[in-house]
């Protein structure tokens, strides 16, 4: 401050033509230096983050700022409910009104993502495979990142799943896991007729494998599912879908010259390419689901 | 425009996703972290679902044969929250794998602790 005042107090008398600055540089030079430390000293996000009641009080206040801002955004949206909102457009009276003729699809959501949206959901589908491979790439077992503590504990883990009792876990996994894998697939093949469909199917599926593999322990399962098999229904259900939807490309967008047959809506047999793509969609969010499993508890599928 | 009241679903999702977004700020445990990121992203379902709904309809599926763009809901959010969920799936496993192997390298799953180390590390 006082240096301040010392400056503005020479210069004043250099406007007023009483003396001349000769190191005035300097006094800039030091002021902004010191400004510029200040600043850094106070604002610095180490500092912050080592202070951990201001941290978090800072965190709490954005946080409650942001849900402020948003409140009042929500304060303006239009009315939850009501039919004239701008989002109950031309486009859902499209999907609606033309799906069945269109799609053959009795659900107008399955009709929509795997019809309408169908490269949308190709590229969902794409995004889950690309999601177990970085964890496969990340976390499957190899010589290099497994230490002979892990494979030690890995093969007691092998002798209890063999041969502890675990009765409840494994009687009820022996009744259960067939009933859930069936009612995965009813859900899976009843897709474009019913709520549900390839992703919430395959879930159920895959939450059928895991509860089988949790209760009878890796090995069992690598007598049926090896990572063989993994790779082979991930990569054949995505090249099947593919296949599947190149169709459009090939006969032009709107189907021309090479129409599927959509039956009668309501049939099993319906809708087109709808059935097919449930199902390697079913297959491939499955067998994702396992594999992260398998993937997180042994490093293996 | 008030409509505060009437939109309680909205509101409910942005606070939702605030605590979340606390979550993910004040943990250091990463796992908690992610947590913290899934909250954030059920908020956003929700938001979706809720500008989905009008009042007095059913659900998209065809019922008793109507085909009448004004007996269904607007099936658009359902599309859209179906892939939100794909993508949150796929970046929770993803970010846990990490975390997986930051775990074995470390030994800790405290954030301010796996920053020491790996200074310390660089350091030396």
């Amino acid at each position: 401050m006082e240096e301040k005042k010392k400056l503005w107090k020479h210069i004043k008398a250099w406007v007023d033509g009483e003396e001349v600055i000769l190191d005035a540089d300097k006094y800039i030079i030091t002021r902004s230096k010191k400004v510029k430390k200040d600043w850094r000293r106070q604002f610095s996000v180490e500092t912050i983050k080592g202070n951990t009641k201001l941290y978090g009080f800072l965190s709490v206040a954005i946080s409650a700022l942001f849900i402020g801002i948003m409140l009042s955004v929500v304060n303006d949206l239009p009315e939850f409910g009501n039919p004239s909102n701008p989002v109950d457009n031309e486009v859902m009276e499209r999907y609606l009104e033309s799906g069945i003729e269109e799609t053959g699809a009795v659900n107008f959501v399955a009709g929509m993502i795997l019809d309408y949206r169908a490269f949308d959901t190709f590229a969902e589908a794409n995004v889950l495979f690309l999601a177990v491979m970085s964890v496969v790439l990340l976390l499957k077992k190899d010589k290099q990142n497994y230490s002979e503590k892990e494979e030690r504990e890995n093969r007691e883990d092998d002798f209890f799943d063999e041969n502890e009792k675990r009765p409840i876990l494994k009687i009820g996994g022996k009744i259960l896991a067939p009933l859930i894998i069936l009612y995965g697939i009813y859900v899976v093949l009843n897709g474009h007729l019913s709520p549900g469909g390839g992703f919430s199917g395959g879930t159920i599926i895959g939450a059928g494998l895991i509860l089988y593999a949790s209760a009878y322990g890796q090995k069992k399962m690598q007598t049926f599912f090896t990572f063989r098999t993994f790779t082979l229904i991930c990569v054949g259900g995505l090249l099947t879908y593919c296949a599947c939807k190149s169709y459009s490309f090939f006969t032009g967008a709107n189907h021309v010259g090479f129409e599927i047959p959509k039956g009668i809506p309501g049939n099993i047999l319906s809708a087109g390419f709808i059935l097919p793509l449930n199902i390697c969609v079913g297959l491939i969010v499955a067998c994702t689901m396992y594999g992260f499993y398998a993937l997180f508890t042994k490093g293996d599928i | 425009m008030n409509h505060l009241g009437t939109n309680f679903y909205e509101a409910v999702s942005v606070i939702l996703f605030g605590i979340g977004f606390m979550n993910l700020l004040l943990q250091n445990n990463l796992i908690k972290k992610f947590i913290g990121l899934n909250i954030m992203d059920t908020a956003v379902y929700l938001f979706l679902a809720a500008k989905g709904y009008v009042m007095g309809r059913v659900a998209p599926v065809l019922t008793d044969g109507i085909i009448d763009a004004y007996y269904y809901i607007n099936p658009i959010p359902a599309g859209l929250v179906l892939t939100g969920i794909v993508v949150s799936v796929s970046v929770t496993a993803f970010s846990l794998a990490l975390v997986q192997r930051l775990y074995k390298h470390y030994g800790t799953l405290n954030m301010d602790e796996i920053m020491r180390i790996s200074r310390e590390e660089e350091g030396e």
